[in-house]
């Protein structure tokens, strides 16, 4: 009787506004501030560095999926934050071509290889970042703030300086000292990493926008923050801690790569697990490796735990913790 | 100040359209479809025959299972038909056909009373049991047997007000036109459950719902408190609605009972109230349509049997044509194909919603871990991994991560940015583990 064809479907026939690209695109407006920043501190090539390897990440996801005959998935913007985060990690001075290459192995082989977005048990960028320390000389060729290098400048051309982070491998504390310079960004480091303050700004919008929890930055940066005020080397404790902290990639890494959702853990408890292990991880390579960073390594290990730490993290089941309580009082 | 429970989600309220609207009693059908299964629990058995004469209110189903509720014809009139027809849950049911005559022949063999002080918990319970009272909220759980398993059981007595559902106001309509039926009825559950206090528990987003209530009840509100709750859905859910009231847990599988509760939607309590005072068994419901398709949204006081497209044309037909007809609320209600099937006990609304409303844009099938489904699962489920589970087939590893605790809320669905269908996967993983048992039941 009736002419009309409805859909039927299982509840529920409401969606939240909310889907994987409209997330992406809030993650890539929180990468702006420290890309203003770059480009602040380190001029144009930081842009031009950072629109190469975003762009070349995209072109390798489209370029697999055309090839495999999948349907396309570059318009989840996913690509986008892998090749932002991979430029973010170099020091300005990085040629192009490295960059372009270490998107090949994030996007293809991490990414790809494992069936796409949401199955990759690495993080992308990460492992790209790690690849390319089979270029040492180039990822460490460190440039002062505010000495411009040309964007079409060779890399060579530059003068390299030291990190304060490479400093403090050696024991101590850099000699001018400048920490709120440090939370600032004005330091010699990667494009993207050094300016704690403008990642800080980015992750509070992302905590607004409800699109990461504080739970894995938060379980990280602080047991940085305590260790390294625990056991300080050289100069005093706060000193030491607020340089362990603003210097290198843990803003960075404990803000936008901890977080990624693919590669961690999704119950709560896991999440503060996580993060605790991540800040571990990092101090005992700063404090013990002889590379003077440890955040991708220490992120990179911990990925690869994330399913363990999420069975361990398991919510505890609705309508049972009371009688166990009871039990556990009767005893 | 109320507790609050595990999870759960905000959607859109798109209450705005009908809750303004005073409840409005359309001239009944001339034909009503009443179908013999209305509630959990055994199907009734048709009392009646094709030709019999069958009065207003009138014992038209009955089953002598202790799970089961009567059922009444809801006109006067003529049995034209008895026979399977379409029912809201997609399938067909045995259903009692009559032509109404339009005289409202009066027919209940059920007694007005003027005091319940002379009625014993018994007496009481068997009137809600010969009114054919089933919880009206949606779930349809037979009323007298939630009453007679919470004796001698029962501290706290939670009316549920929360219509949590995004679209629906039927019920609160009924608690701003109909707040004293609601309130006599509380006191009748009050006084089976022989309790001084009861808690009437409502969203904070019906501030007019709750101001009337506590005027009615005065400064003296002898025993009944109204709780103001901060909206959230799934809170209308009843283990959701006891952990935000007592923050007690009902444990897996178990009935509120256990943790001395007793749930009772608001409708419900105002249907005792008319059972046991006016001796009006259950032939009538408010039901609010709504939704983009429908020209003039309203809440409507309809007799039950009446199909759904008589209500769409009381509210002037569609103003285009919907993508998917819904009875009950958007997160739990059920996609209905044929607009003939009627008005049940548990029908509180049913909504057209246009396309672009319910969310059948997206072709992204991607589960990208970002953990907003175990965020919103007020069970404390992890949905994302219950759905790998099921798409692999791993019914061990299913089974040990509680699938059996989904109420199938919707909660994870919608709050999922890859569009999952998280609860179709889980419904038919309950069914597949419950065809396993089966097969191996009967192996032994």
């Amino acid at each position: 009787m009736n002419e009309e064809k409805y859909v039927v479907s299982v509840n529920p026939h409401l969606r939240s506004q909310e889907n994987t690209r409209s997330i992406m695109l809030d993650v890539i407006i929180a990468l702006l501030p420290p890309l203003v920043g770059a480009v602040y501190f380190f001029g144009w090539r930081a842009l031009t560095l950072t629109a190469v390897s975003a762009g070349s990440a995209v072109f390798f996801e489209w370029l697999y999926r055309k090839l495999m005959k999948k349907p396309s998935s570059i318009g989840d913007l996913s690509a986008v934050i892998t090749g932002m985060l991979l430029a973010f990690c170099c020091p300005v001075t990085m040629p192009y071509w490295m960059v372009i290459v270490g998107n090949a192995v994030a996007i293809i082989v991490v990414k790809q290889l494992y069936g796409g977005i949401g199955k990759n048990f690495m993080n992308p960028a990460l492992v790209g970042r790690v690849f390319m320390l089979s270029w040492p000389v180039s990822i460490t060729r460190f440039t002062n703030v505010f000495e411009k290098v040309g964007i079409f400048g060779k890399s060579v051309d530059a003068v390299s300086t030291a990190t304060p982070l490479s400093a403090m491998s050696t024991g101590s504390l850099p000699e001018s000292c400048d920490i709120v310079g440090m939370f600032f960004g004005r330091m010699p480091g990667c494009i993207g990493e050094v300016s704690a303050a403008l990642i800080l700004l980015g992750g509070i919008y992302l905590l607004i926008r409800k699109v990461i929890s504080i739970r894995i930055p938060a379980a990280y940066i602080l047991t940085v923050a305590v260790l390294t005020f625990i056991f300080p080397r050289g100069n005093g404790h706060l000193d030491w801690m607020l340089c362990n902290l603003f210097s290198g990639g843990l803003f960075l890494g404990a803000i936008f790569m901890a977080t990624d959702y693919v590669t961690s853990p999704v119950t709560k408890r896991g999440q503060l697990i996580y993060g605790v292990g991540c800040g571990l991880l990092t101090v005992f390579i700063r404090y013990f490796g002889s590379y003077p960073e440890g955040v991708s390594f220490s992120i990179l290990i911990m990925n690869a735990c994330t399913w363990l730490i999420d069975k361990a993290g398991m919510p505890k089941r609705f309508g049972v913790i009371k009688t166990e309580s009871k039990e556990g009082s009767s005893r | 100040m109320a507790g609050r429970f595990f999870g759960g989600v905000h959607p859109p309220e798109n209450k705005d359209h009908t809750q303004r609207k005073v409840i409005r009693t359309i001239p009944p059908p001339k034909t009503v479809v009443i179908p013999m299964s209305m509630h959990v629990g055994a199907p009734c058995t048709p009392l009646v025959a094709k030709g019999d004469e069958v009065k207003l209110g009138q014992l038209i189903g009955g089953s002598e299972a202790p799970i089961s509720a009567p059922i009444h014809s809801s006109v006067s009139g003529t049995v034209s038909a008895v026979e399977p027809r379409p029912h809201p849950n997609g399938s067909k049911v045995l259903s009692v056909v009559i032509e109404n005559d339009f005289k409202d022949t009066p027919g209940s063999d059920l007694t007005p009373h003027d005091s319940i002080d002379a009625l014993s918990p018994q007496e009481l319970i068997d009137i809600v049991r010969s009114a054919g009272i089933v919880g009206l909220g949606g779930a349809g759980f037979p009323t007298h047997a939630k009453l007679s398993s919470g004796l001698g059981k029962v501290d706290t007595i939670i009316i549920n007000g929360a219509e949590c559902e995004p679209y629906i106001t039927s019920g609160y309509r009924g608690m701003l036109e109909n707040g004293d039926e609601l309130i006599s009825g509380a006191r009748i559950l009050m006084k089976v459950f022989g309790l001084k206090e009861l808690t009437i528990g409502i969203e904070d987003n019906k501030p007019e719902a709750i101001k009337n209530l506590n005027r009615i009840l005065g400064p003296n509100a002898d025993g009944i408190r109204v709780l103001s709750m901060k909206t959230r859905y799934p809170q209308g859910a009843e283990k959701q609605l006891i952990q935000t009231v007592t923050g007690r847990q009902v444990p897996p599988g178990g009935l509120p009972a256990l943790v001395g509760c007793a749930v009772v939607n608001a409708d419900t309590a105002a249907a005792i109230h008319r059972a046991v005072y006016l001796g009006e068994p259950l032939t009538q419901k408010v039901v609010t349509v709504a939704g983009s398709s429908v020209a003039q949204p309203d809440n409507l006081r309809v007799r039950i049997g009446t199909p759904f497209s008589e209500l769409f044309s009381e509210c002037g037909g569609f103003k285009d044509t919907p993508a998917k007809v819904i009875m009950g609320g958007p997160m739990m209600g059920l996609a209905q194909y044929d607009l003939s099937a009627p008005v049940v006990k548990g029908t509180n609304a049913v909504l057209a919603l246009s396309a672009g409303e319910c969310g059948q844009d997206s072709a992204e099938r991607s589960c990208i871990r970002c953990g907003r489904c175990v965020e919103a699962c007020p069970m404390h489920l992890v949905p994302m991994l219950m759905y790998a589970y099921e798409r692999k087939g791993m019914l061990d590893e299913l089974n040990k991560m509680h699938v059996t605790d989904c109420m199938e809320c919707g909660s994870c669905a919608f709050a999922c940015p890859g569009r999952l269908h998280l609860v179709q996967s889980f419904k038919s993983g309950k069914q597949r583990l419950r065809n396993r048992q089966i097969k191996e039941a009967a192996a032994k």
